[in-house]
């Protein structure tokens, strides 16, 4: 297959003046420090490389997500791959026409009308005026805002404005597309059409890549992943496995979160001590196989007698924020102060191979509902299939859909 | 094959940002549009504003100088109105387009810093928006030396010659205005002042033959002098006192200007993101 993007011996260099001498920002004492200091010290300037020697290579028709810690160089090689910034060394080799959406609205102007701002911004975002010609109703309906075409923009509601700038950008049409996650803002229903609008555009073959910091919608956007790590490429992969690796990379928190220092977690009744995920030996862990067991244990502390019947509760989310269910314990005690343990089982043969994110949670009914806690994706794992006696493959070898794959009583007999 | 296109410390450069400058010109077109259309609709008088503004400054210097200073025109039937007009129509394009192109990275920068393209057109469009008041105020001179009558003759042929170095004079400027003004915030304090001198040391209030005979030569080093002088020469003819040497002058220093400047904009852009 052959490549999009090619990033070979990439770097990004920034000088930062060290000490407490500031670049000069005023002419004045530019000329200043020129006449006093001739002939010129030198600048005591110190290197940044906020990417250094980088180096990955994406096939076309892959939709990538890049993840990484802040300051791990996602925005600087954003910055570079839509051009807006030049490298300091390497190169970067691109197929086709690049676009870019860092910010929805770049260039939209208030005292002009709705019209006017679409062949503004298009031509801006790379379009020519024919093709904004082209795509205008098709970007108009997508926004719906025909009614309000001759608006100035100032006066449009921010949703509106949000809706119009997002659909000049979902029509670029480019053979690649660069993708910041702070697109994804505005209402939830919002970034539901937003997303659904870059699953198209990806599902029609377009190299994608998408920067985020939220692990679900890169799994569910993404069938490639780069994890960056200090300026260069810690791993590249199946999304699920570079995850693994970026939140496993601190290995005290293998298959374990403590939540015992910092805020408390919780009110004045009951806290949240810790999560972990267990194998069947009890062994925390981050990946499972499918065939086998899995365990979900939460440590909790009851502050103080209070009659309160606690409902410890887990909540299985699969990527892209759908629920897979929620748990809780069948029979409830007054639970006197001290600390305790919930710990639920689930069996093997019944969650779908992927990613799953748990959230923790405290809550009573007496007889309004509390919330004392819920972290929500506190803890995450991964289920392998290794395709050998695994549910319902016999053979196929491609992803099975579902949220479950639970192995389940079949009978296919002769009828008489 | 798709086209393929390489991002490297050295891709940009050469004859590939010209190329891609010239890919560029659609936009171009439409900063200067949008430049345009939102000066006009943000002024409570709209376009009016055009012809106004020129107008009534016109007036002012002609008072001022005509009538309290009681300088004289060079030449008996030239109205001393229309000698300034004459004067403010070169000046107004000349410290508008020095002024927006010298503001025009910093009031842009939203759009730099998260879009790419050729960062030349940032400053150039804002040549072309002032083309439109350019145009205008011309329209109010024409209109003025038809009212007075004082004719034309073959001499207005040059004035594409006095134009295309005032454009240049001003776009040489601009840059370098644009440039400096990236990098240092106090520039766009010091234009102003700048500006305003000039208004003054130039000759649109009056005419160069009002500088004493041993300064002027010296005056003419002023490039404004060359530019404003030789359009009242394509104007009024051989009744107005012109030093060609003036106008060569201001023609070689906008092309070292234009050079230069480009040169330093170029080595600012690639660092532009970094320091806006």
């Amino acid at each position: 297959m052959s490549y999009a993007i090619k990033v070979e011996g990439l770097g990004k260099r920034y000088m930062i003046k060290s000490g407490n001498t500031p670049r000069n920002t005023l002419l004045r004492d530019e000329i200043m420090s020129f006449v006093r200091e001739f002939p010129r010290k030198k600048d005591t300037l110190k290197e940044f490389w906020a990417l250094r020697d980088l180096g990955f290579e994406i096939a076309e028709g892959d939709k990538v997500g890049v993840i990484g810690k802040n300051g791990a160089g996602k925005s600087t090689l954003l910055k570079l791959l839509s051009r807006v910034v030049e490298p300091t060394t390497g190169e970067i080799r691109l197929r086709g026409r690049i676009s870019s959406l860092l910010e929805v609205g770049t260039g939209f102007h208030p005292e002009l009308s709705g019209r006017e701002n679409i062949f503004l911004n298009g031509v801006i975002l790379g379009m020519t005026r024919d093709e904004v010609r082209r795509k205008f109703d098709e970007i108009v309906n997508f926004a719906g805002v025909a009614a309000f075409l001759d608006t100035q923009v100032k006066h449009y509601s921010s949703g509106m404005y949000m809706r119009l700038a997002f659909s000049v950008a979902a029509h670029l049409d480019p053979e690649i597309l660069v993708v910041d996650e702070v697109l994804a803002v505005g209402d939830a229903e919002f970034q539901k059409k937003c997303l659904g609008k870059m699953q198209d555009i990806s599902a029609g073959g377009r190299t994608v890549i998408f920067v985020s910091h939220s692990m679900q919608t890169v799994t569910s956007l993404c069938n490639q992943c780069i994890l960056l790590e200090r300026g260069q490429v810690r791993k590249q992969g199946a999304p699920s496995e570079v995850i693994l690796d970026y939140l496993g990379g601190d290995a005290s928190q293998v298959g374990r979160v403590d939540f015992g220092h910092g805020k408390p977690v919780g009110d004045d009744r009951v806290q949240l001590t810790y999560g972990e995920v267990l194998d069947e030996a009890g062994a925390a862990v981050i990946e499972v196989d499918i065939r086998k067991p899995v365990s979900v244990r939460m440590g909790f502390r009851v502050l103080k007698n209070s009659g309160t019947r606690f409902i410890p509760n887990f909540h299985f989310i699969v990527p892209g924020g759908t629920y897979a269910f929620v748990t809780s314990p069948d029979v409830l005690n007054e639970l006197a102060p001290g600390d305790y343990e919930a710990v639920c089982q689930i069996p093997g043969d019944f969650l779908n191979e992927g990613t799953y994110f748990v959230g923790l949670a405290v809550s009573s009914y007496d007889p309004g509902l509390t919330i004392h806690f819920f972290e929500t994706s506190a803890l995450t794992f991964n289920v392998r299939d290794s395709m050998e006696g695994s549910v319902g493959r016999h053979g196929y070898a491609n992803v099975m859909p579902g949220v479950v794959r639970p192995r389940l009583p079949w009978a296919v007999t002769e009828k008489r | 094959m798709m086209r393929e296109t390489v991002l490297s410390p050295k891709a940009r450069q050469g004859i590939a940002y010209w190329l891609e400058l010239w890919g560029a010109r659609e936009l171009l077109f439409f900063l200067a549009w949008r430049d345009v259309v939102v000066r006009y609709k943000q002024a409570s008088l709209g376009i009016a504003w055009a012809i106004l503004r020129p107008l009534l400054t016109t007036l002012v210097f002609t008072l001022v100088f005509g009538k309290v200073a009681r300088l004289a025109s060079p030449s008996g039937d030239i109205p001393y109105l229309l000698l300034v007009l004459s004067g403010m129509t070169p000046w107004l394009y000349f410290a508008n387009t020095v002024n927006e192109c010298g503001n025009s990275l910093i009031s842009n920068s939203s759009l730099i810093t998260k879009v790419y393209f050729p960062r030349l057109v940032v400053p150039i469009s804002g040549v072309l928006a002032n083309f439109v008041d350019l145009g205008i105020t011309l329209v109010l001179l024409c209109a003025m030396l038809v009212w007075f009558g004082t004719g034309i003759g073959w001499h207005i042929l040059l004035v594409p010659v006095i134009l295309i170095t005032l454009m240049m004079l001003s776009v040489g400027l601009g840059l370098w205005v644009a440039a400096l003004n990236a990098k240092y915030r106090d520039v766009s304090f010091i234009m102003p002042f700048v500006i305003t001198f000039g208004l003054y040391l130039s000759p649109i209030g009056f005419s160069s033959s009002a500088i004493p005979e041993q300064w002027r030569g010296l005056y003419g080093f002023n490039p404004i002098v060359g530019v404003v002088e030789g359009f009242r020469y394509t104007l009024f003819g051989d009744r107005y006192p012109f030093e060609p040497w003036t106008l060569g002058f201001s023609l070689l220093l906008a092309v070292v200007l234009i050079i230069t400047g480009v040169t330093y904009f170029r080595s600012i852009e690639r660092e532009i993101v970094d320091i806006i």
